[in-house]
């Protein structure tokens, strides 16, 4: 076995620059993005797919399609256990649940003890929560990531999607996509 | 005056790092050999000028020099000594003034012992020591003056962020640092051999003591890293594979990798452009990883440390080190020879097998880290997290693990497999067996920690094997090193497999008096009481806790209230007994008026820690043996110039 460095000069050689170059392109893109973090989602205005969940932990009954239909608007929140910036968001959503928000959950891919820990740990918002080991629900409703939060009427339609951690500077407009739901 | 002082020392240090710079170049060039008398002393004072700088700061903190704006936004009078000097370096200023600090003075060091290297290689490697120092020169004095003076002094400082007033924490960051910029020596010695394309066993040997005591100092961090968020943060887990945490992951991958390789080119001259390669990527995981940590491209929960103006200049500093560093590797590279070679089975080979390994960790862990930056740029937000880090990184681990048991039996150059074959069934017949154990006693467990359990007690055996058939108080102090460093991985392996497996957890909603029970633990609430510290006031419950039936022991779990500046932190409370740990935390009132309470059961937990000590240790003892191996060296050196010229002399 010889050297895994190459023996002749060649395009290898460079590669490790070649790699260089893109982690910075990519960096610089990532400092001046702009700081708007609100994307149109495709699937704003459409109705949620169907679907039922099993529950995620004892306490909170699972989540169903139906349960969109009761007249009334809703936060419907990705989460998971293990993804930290859902823990950053947990006092705006303990807060927004204090207002008398509905907030319904979907646990993904994560393991009921986990869920029940992370509640534990952050305190638990959510009316319902479904389990979504294989993130089809998340994929239906337009969601990529974690955390993700939709406002959907009282119809069942998505109305607003909020993607990242809802941070504090963020309520205001939830808030106020939640109003335009009630209409 | 103390301000002023350590201000003008700092200035007149960039100073001298320029000319070390200009003198190292110009020594460099045909003609320029006047000024290389000069290097090495500027190197030294440098050094010296740099500490004073990092001493007067250290005083300042301790006076709580509320004139000073550092201090006054950081520290208080109030404060307890201990977090008035570990102030110094836990903000943004402190903490550059110390990566410049170490920089320095290890720059000095090396100018000081380093006799063995060839002078122009080491002449380039201190004028690239003092290029990358500049850099950071230019970032404290243009942007981030430590020393800067209020127009009035404040009435009372800011205070230090409450998640920061831990002992732990206190000393965390340093020792990481300390391990960043001693890879900034190695990175030196690479660019200095690279350009006078020395590339050779000297090298190697001049650039390992620096790559190991790094090394040492990574691995401390990183555990001692593990242990605070373990019992801080209040979650119960020991690793998050947070950017933070990665970003701290991913030097010492690169810096274990070095490590093997440069024990390969040090005593077979194999893996030349290897090692250099890794040279340089080791520091530049550093740097990436104070970029991510500073810059706050990716949410983590060390939000602490983020301003994105400073991440701007830790980036450009990277361009110009690591772009420089890569496409002189690129230019360079093609000069440098093939080392020697060797057969697939050999000691080279599985050390080339343990190096793409941890390179494929350390690609897997900068790629999952990277990943939410890199779909956000087409358009969606994604998070990371275990589902991915754990399985994909065990794909690389435990093959490597399993390697690590067989390798450092191999002879150097080519062995017969034959040869060992009896010695290695012993531990694979352990794994067999251990296998077989878990699967019978604890069906339910699942598919990594059972892995993780049979490896572990495999390598924590044939670690040992080494050691046979040597006359054990000969045995040189670095194969001691490597044994105790190689077991270390095995026990903290085996904590890490036990927590995952056997952990068991309870949550309750108790009452004072109430009883609960949490793995063979029996849990009483005995009181909830309010207590005050120095800066903090706190909720304070007393658990009397039982183990099967035997002498409680009581703990106190606290939810604490900072004061100065406001903020909350859960205090956990642990009991360590020999075989696993008592993790209890206190929650909120409910409610109903109870108390939320959290315990776990997580057996064998502590070898985790421990483990990652004793890799660190024998880390310590490698670089011991080595360093006491080259003094010696030295001294028949000297005696037999000396003898030499007694001898012209007597001629």
């Amino acid at each position: 076995m010889s050297e895994p460095a190459p023996k002749r000069p060649g395009l290898a050689i460079w590669l490790p620059l070649i790699l260089f170059g893109a982690f910075f392109a990519l960096v610089i893109w990532g400092l001046v993005r702009p700081a708007d973090r609100e994307v149109a989602s495709a699937f704003i205005g459409k109705p949620l797919p169907s679907f039922a969940l099993e529950a995620a932990v004892e306490d909170r009954p699972g989540l169903a399609t139906a349960d969109f239909k009761a007249g009334k608007p809703k936060l419907l929140n990705v989460f998971a256990s293990w993804c930290v910036p859902c823990a950053i968001e947990s006092p705006q959503l303990a807060a927004l649940a204090k207002q008398g928000v509905e907030i319904d959950g979907v646990a993904i891919r994560d393991r009921r003890e986990d869920v029940a820990r992370f509640l534990a740990t952050n305190g638990n918002p959510f009316a319902r929560i479904g389990k979504d080991d294989l993130s089809q629900v998340q994929l239906a409703i337009g969601s990529s990531g974690v955390p993700e939060t939709f406002v959907i009427d009282g119809k069942g339609v998505i109305r607003y999607q909020h993607i990242g951690e809802i941070r504090e500077e963020d309520m205001s407009l939830i808030l106020e996509k939640l109003k335009e739901a009630e209409s | 005056m103390i301000a002023e002082i350590g201000l003008a020392v700092l200035w007149m240090a960039a100073a001298l790092a320029l000319l070390q710079l200009f003198a190292g170049i110009s020594a460099l060039r045909p003609g320029g050999k006047v000024l290389a008398g000069v290097v090495r002393p500027l190197a030294v004072m440098q050094g010296a000028l740099v500490a004073v700088s990092f001493l007067a700061l250290i005083d300042l903190f301790l006076e709580t020099d509320l004139s000073v704006k550092l201090v006054a936004a950081n520290s208080h009078s109030m404060k307890p000594f201990i977090f008035k000097l570990a102030g110094t370096w836990g903000n943004h200023e402190g903490s550059m003034l110390l990566w410049v600090t170490i920089m320095a003075v290890s720059g000095g060091i090396v100018a000081l012992v380093e006799k063995r290297l060839r002078e122009d290689t080491l002449i380039a490697t201190l004028a690239g020591q003092a290029f990358v120092s500049l850099g950071f020169y230019a970032f404290l004095l243009l942007s981030s003056n430590p020393f800067e003076r209020l127009p009035e002094p404040a009435p009372d400082g800011m205070g230090l962020n409450p998640l920061l007033q831990d002992i732990g924490l206190a000393f965390h960051p340093p020792t990481l640092y300390v391990g960043y910029v001693g890879l900034s020596v190695a990175f030196s010695f690479a660019i200095g051999a690279l350009v006078t394309r020395d590339v050779g066993p000297a090298f190697a040997r001049a650039m390992r003591p620096w790559v190991l005591g790094a090394w040492i100092f990574l691995t401390i961090g990183i555990t001692a890293g593990s242990y605070w968020a373990y019992y801080t943060l209040g979650w119960g887990g020991w690793w998050f594979w947070d950017p933070v945490e990665n970003a701290s992951l991913m030097p010492w991958l690169a810096a274990t990798a070095l490590l093997h390789s440069v024990s390969v080119l040090a005593s077979r001259n194999a893996l030349r452009a290897w090692t250099v390669m890794l040279g340089v990527i080791a520091f530049s995981m550093s740097m990436v990883g104070t970029f991510l940590v500073r810059s706050g491209i990716l949410t983590s929960v060390h939000a602490f440390a983020v301003d994105p103006e400073r991440g701007s200049f830790i980036l450009a500093l990277l361009a110009i080190y690591i772009g420089g560093a890569l496409a002189l590797f690129g230019i360079r590279a093609s000069t440098v020879t093939e080392g020697e070679r060797f057969s697939p089975v050999s000691r080279e080979a599985s050390l080339v097998f343990n190096n793409v390994m941890l390179c494929g960790i350390l690609g897997i862990v900068l790629l999952g880290t990277l990943y939410p930056l890199l779909t956000e740029a087409f358009g969606a937000k994604v998070s990371v997290g275990p589902p991915y880090f754990n399985p994909v990184s065990a794909i690389f681990a435990i093959p490597m693990m399993m390697v690590m048991t067989v390798g450092p039996l191999l002879r150097w150059r080519k062995d017969n497999p034959g040869r060992i074959t009896a010695t290695v069934a012993v531990p694979a017949l352990l794994a067999a067996l251990a296998l077989l154990a878990v699967v019978v006693f604890a069906p339910g467990i699942r598919l990594l920690p059972m892995l993780g359990i049979a490896v572990g007690i495999a390598l924590a055996v044939a670690s040992w094997f080494p050691l046979r058939g040597r006359n054990l108080r000969r045995t040189p102090i670095n194969v001691w090193g490597m044994v105790i460093s190689h077991f270390g991985i095995a026990v903290a392996l085996l904590g890490a497999a036990s927590e995952s497996a056997f952990s068991t957890e309870r949550l309750a909603a108790m009452n004072v008096g109430d009883v609960q029970s949490v793995g063979p633990i029996e849990l009483k609430l005995l009181s909830i009481e309010p207590v005050a510290g120095p800066n903090w006031t706190a909720l304070e419950a007393t658990v009397s806790a039982s183990y099967k039936g035997g002498e409680p022991v009581t703990l106190h779990p606290q939810a604490r209230t900072f004061s100065s500046p406001p903020g909350e932190r859960t205090e956990s409370a642990l009991h360590t007994r020999w075989n696993g740990q008592l993790y209890a935390v206190l929650g909120n009132e409910g409610e109903d008026g109870r108390w939320q309470m959290r315990f776990w059961w997580k057996p064998f937990v502590p070898l985790l820690w421990l483990g990652g000590l004793l890799v660190a240790f024998g880390g310590l003892l490698a670089l011991l043996g080595r360093v006491a191996k080259d003094i010696k060296r030295l001294r028949v050196f000297d005696k037999l110039a000396y003898r030499k010229s007694r001898l012209e002399q007597l001629k």
